[in-house]
């Protein structure tokens, strides 16, 4: 079976040591689902052998959104305002087309305040890792339901929640994701071929990762709980990534398995687990979420993978060079030019 | 030169007694989207090319078709360009506004109308001249859908040969209109010339208005503020601009989007920046800041509504250092307010953006070159200080065309501000928001600097020297403190007041903005019945020095400004408590320019107390 683990080596493919991954000791609470996903993204980021200084991070507001501060430190960082990091990726991708973006979010920052321009840099296709560490609640506030949270949920404080959830896969893919999945903090074994996956993906790149909220929302009748995803959860496949500078060796039987292509010829295989799932079926995926709902599961792996789009760069027209390096004459036309368009004006 | 001046050397130049020659207004009365701008654009255009000073104000409603549009002209052989209280030349070719037009307009002044309005000629005050639009457009040359459209042209050709506008000019004017597309000139010059035919054979003139050629014109250019505004950051390396649609700003993205195309593509066609129209002013701005912060020069156009909007990441933008221009293109507020109007109402809501202790640069285009200027400059200025700097222009300076000195290639290198370079974190280290040269402005580096130690963490929150998280008193109060600084700072190195001193005057006056035309015509007449003043024209905030020592020269100030509560005035009474008497106010919004008359009656009145 093809696998992701490290050579022995402590250093990985760009010299680097795990430890030049690592950011500052999180603030969170313990057993917080956020910081297994950072630990993930640390070991990620370390395996594929990204340059760290050619990273940026970003995050809103929130719990979720502090958590940027806690992985890679020797990459750019952002934390913006609530619920508009996506227009801050944004704008820094079109400034410098050439680096490697990953956004964290919450459900509230992505799912309430967030949901339109989380909408709209899906549409876009800004090239982006984009994490939601989803709770279903607001933490840094202690406690309110959320756009996730699910219909009928309790409370300690706010009661019962009337309102129905808002699947974020789901606006997602309508949106025109081409990279979905769903995941779980405590299922490390998941998060990390995702998470890869995802980095490989040149788009857009969605992962909703269900993480429960140990301090408010970690009642095992609550659908973000440890405890209610353990009984619930629905893998899709077991999943492999399986690295460009790595041979396939597959040994899923035919029939069983699908290996999913990514855009620099790294391949995500997927063994399948039950049902027919196919993740580059549109319909299918959509069916899969309403599915999922009404049969009260969470469903997790890779929902949905399309790698046609152009990305807003190229759908731009830009040039390869980054824009906020390019030179000055690039920056300022000619004085012949002026002369030729006042010439025009008069 | 004073109208009493211009009218003495009317009589010198031979004209008859009572003759008007180039110096009158005309308004032209149509619906919105009846395709009059062209027309309107046309003569203005036409007036030009004869070499007489003029300029063109649209007042126009909030409305893509149907409602009243009113469309003023104002040759002026002595130069003013401002808008006049009236226009004794009136075009009615609105039925919804010709009685109330006809009965506003001043005894003596003169009528044309489409002959198909019903409207009482009993005033015999007021020359008519009638024109036989649909007579002249429904004919089989004129394509029935574009009969309306055309019918525009009809006063067009009428008003030229009863004013004496030169068919030359008219026709170089209509080329230039088309940009040269045979096909549309050749739609529309027809009717203009069958007009001014039918008028030569049917039309008696019987009034004192017309226009002659003069020599006023060389060397300037006819282009509205928006269009420079554009430019000018083309030329000033504009790479990111992210922008939602708002009347009065959408044009200059529109303009900036066709320049940059023609002038920022490398020769693959693959273009040097990006214009993108984002889904809202909220994530407008979060672009042009992710991008200022990654390193683009970005920039975005709104106005009021789209300023409201982005209120809480210029905070960010301002606390977390972050370049930015905003341009500002103001209409009437509050709220919606009157869309299509004008006003420099947003001072407050600029120079004081976002919550808690924030100032921000403003910068005050009074003209057309300048709007192409600080296009340029803006983006240097937000660099230099890492900080959302705001120009802020106005409706009539964005979207009417203005008669301007030729743009100059921008005298200064591109300033990126204090970036470090790989080599320079090696060698000297990296604190982010540490004032290493006294002056506020710290250092930075971009995301993708090749060092271990040059990334660090933005944040809106409370942050020490080196960019980590704090909430300790004193760090905080510190950065704030240089924050204040460099703001401060800034006072004596953006673009300085225009100063006009006038030996002997104890009155000063202050403007910004587009109100200057009003405010040169309103000193000259002042000037004429003996009143001195002098004259001070703001382009940025916060104000020099030199504006204290202005207030200090003179026992009363009157500031000048298009808004209700005197922002201007206020924001200098706050820099200058101990002078805070001196400034007075003449400021209104009701939507409409200044006029100089308005402007002399209200120093006049005041003065009087």
């Amino acid at each position: 079976m093809a696998t992701a683990t490290v050579a022995p080596s402590r250093l990985n493919l760009i010299g680097l040591d795990k430890s030049d991954y690592k950011g500052n000791p999180s603030t969170l609470c313990a057993g917080c689902g956020h910081d297994s996903i950072s630990a993930q993204i640390i070991q990620v980021a370390f395996e594929l052998g990204l340059k760290p200084e050619n990273v940026i991070k970003l995050s809103g507001i929130g719990c979720s959104s502090k958590s940027p501060a806690y992985f890679l430190n020797r990459s750019h960082g952002l934390n913006a305002v609530h619920g508009r990091m996506p227009s801050v990726a944004s704008g820094a991708m079109l400034a410098n087309r050439n680096l490697t973006a990953i956004g964290v979010s919450g459900d509230g920052d992505t799912g309430s305040i967030g949901l339109g321009q989380f909408k709209h840099i899906i549409r876009r296709n800004v090239p982006m890792v984009y994490v939601i560490e989803n709770n279903g609640v607001y933490g840094l506030t202690k406690g309110q339901f959320s756009a996730t949270s699910d219909e009928g949920q309790k409370l300690k404080y706010y009661g019962d929640n009337e309102y129905p959830a808002v699947d974020l896969c789901m606006e997602a893919i309508v949106s025109g994701c081409g990279f979905v999945a769903r995941s779980f903090a405590g299922d490390p074994k998941q998060v990390r071929p995702l998470l890869k996956a995802a980095f490989s993906f040149k788009g857009t790149a969605v992962l909703d990762i269900i993480s429960p909220c140990v301090t408010f929302n970690n009642n095992p009748d609550s659908n973000k709980s440890y405890e209610w995803v353990r009984d619930h959860d629905s893998p899709l496949h077991d999943i492999s990534f399986v690295p460009v500078r790595e041979e396939i060796t597959v040994e899923y039987e035919p029939g069983e398995t699908k290996a999913v292509t990514m855009h620099d010829g790294a391949k995500i295989v997927l063994k399948k687990l039950a049902g027919e799932h196919d993740p580059t079926d549109r319909m299918a995926a959509i069916m899969l979420l309403e599915r999922s709902r009404t049969d009260n599961v969470l469903t997790t792996g890779l929902i949905y993978y399309n790698p046609d789009r152009d990305t807003v760069q190229d759908s731009e027209g830009m040039v390869a060079t980054a824009l906020a390096l390019l030179p000055d004459e690039k920056l300022r036309p000619a004085r012949s030019t002026l002369e030729k368009i006042v010439a025009g004006l008069c | 030169m004073s109208v009493i001046q211009s009218q003495v050397a009317d009589i010198l130049a031979g004209g008859n007694l009572g003759e008007v020659v180039n110096d009158f207004s005309m308004q032209i009365a149509s619906a919105n989207g009846s395709g009059s701008q062209t027309s309107n654009m046309v003569l203005v255009r036409a007036l030009f090319r004869m070499g007489i000073p003029v300029s063109g104000k649209n007042l126009f409603p909030s409305n893509i078709q149907g409602l009243p549009t009113w469309y003023t002209i104002r040759c002026s052989r002595a130069g003013y360009v401002a808008c006049q209280p009236s226009a004794p030349v009136v075009v009615l070719m609105n039925p919804e506004t010709a009685v109330k037009d006809l009965a506003g307009l001043e005894s003596g002044g003169v009528c044309f109308y489409s002959d198909d309005l019903k409207i009482d000629l009993s005033r015999q005050d007021v020359t008519y001249y009638p024109m036989p639009v649909k007579q002249l457009t429904n004919v089989p040359e004129v394509p029935r859908h574009l009969r309306t459209y055309i019918g525009n042209m009809v006063y067009v050709g009428v008003l030229a040969q009863v004013l004496k506008i030169e068919m030359g000019a008219l026709e170089a004017a209509l080329d230039w209109q088309f940009g040269g597309r045979t096909k549309l000139v050749n739609a529309n010059l027809p009717t203009i010339k069958a007009a001014y035919e039918w008028a030569a054979a049917n039309i008696t003139k019987r009034d004192q208005y017309r226009v002659e050629r003069m020599n006023a014109t060389a060397g300037y250019m006819l282009v509205d503020g928006n269009a420079a505004g554009g430019l000018g950051s083309v030329y000033g390396g504009m790479t990111v601009t992210a922008w939602y649609p708002i009347t009065p700003s959408t044009s200059l993205a529109d303009e900036m989007s066709a320049f940059a195309s023609k002038l920022r593509r490398d020769p693959d066609g693959k273009a040097n920046y990006a214009i993108v129209q984002a889904e809202d002013e909220l994530a407008a701005i979060g672009m042009v800041l992710g991008a200022g912060w990654a390193g683009a020069r970005s920039m975005t156009t709104t106005s009021g509504p789209g300023i409201s909007l982005m209120q809480e990441f210029l905070g960010f933008g301002y606390y977390a250092e972050i370049p930015a221009v905003i341009w500002n293109i103001q209409r009437v507020g509050p709220s919606t307010g009157m869309p299509t109007r004008v006003s420099q109402g947003d001072l407050f809501v600029c120079y004081y953006a976002s919550h808690g202790d924030t100032k921000h640069i403003c910068l005050l285009p009074g003209s057309v070159n300048e709007c192409f200027e600080f296009g340029w400059r803006s983006l240097d200025i937000a660099e230099q200080y890492q900080t959302p700097v705001f120009v802020l222009s106005d409706l009539d300076l964005g979207m009417n065309q203005w008669m301007t000195k030729p743009f100059e290639y921008p005298a200064e290198p591109i300033n990126r501000g204090k970036v470090l370079t790989a080599e320079q974190v090696e060698k000297n280290g990296f604190r982010r928001y540490a004032d290493i040269d006294g002056d506020g402005i710290p250092y930075r580096t971009l995301p993708g600097t090749d060092h271990p130690r040059a990334s660090y963490f933005t944040r809106g929150s409370g942050h020490d020297a080196d960019a980590r998280y704090t909430e300790e008193p004193e760090k905080y109060r510190d950065n704030l403190e240089r924050l204040r600084r460099k703001i401060e700072r800034a006072r004596e190195h953006l673009p300085a007041p225009v100063v006009e001193m006038t030996a002997g005057a104890k009155i000063g006056i202050i403007g910004f903005g587009s109100t200057d035309p009003a405010i040169v015509e309103a000193r000259d007449t002042l000037a004429a019945s003996g009143v001195k003043t002098s004259y001070l024209r703001m382009r940025a905030l916060p104000a020099a020095a030199s504006v204290v020592d202005f207030v200090c020269s003179h026992e009363r100030v009157y500031v000048v400004e298009i808004n209700a509560d005197g922002q201007l005035r206020q924001i200098l009474q706050s820099d200058m408590p101990e002078l805070a008497a001196r400034l007075r106010p003449v400021c209104k919004l009701d939507g409409m320019p200044f006029t100089a008359a308005w402007i002399i009656g209200q120093i006049n009145s005041q003065e009087q107390k």
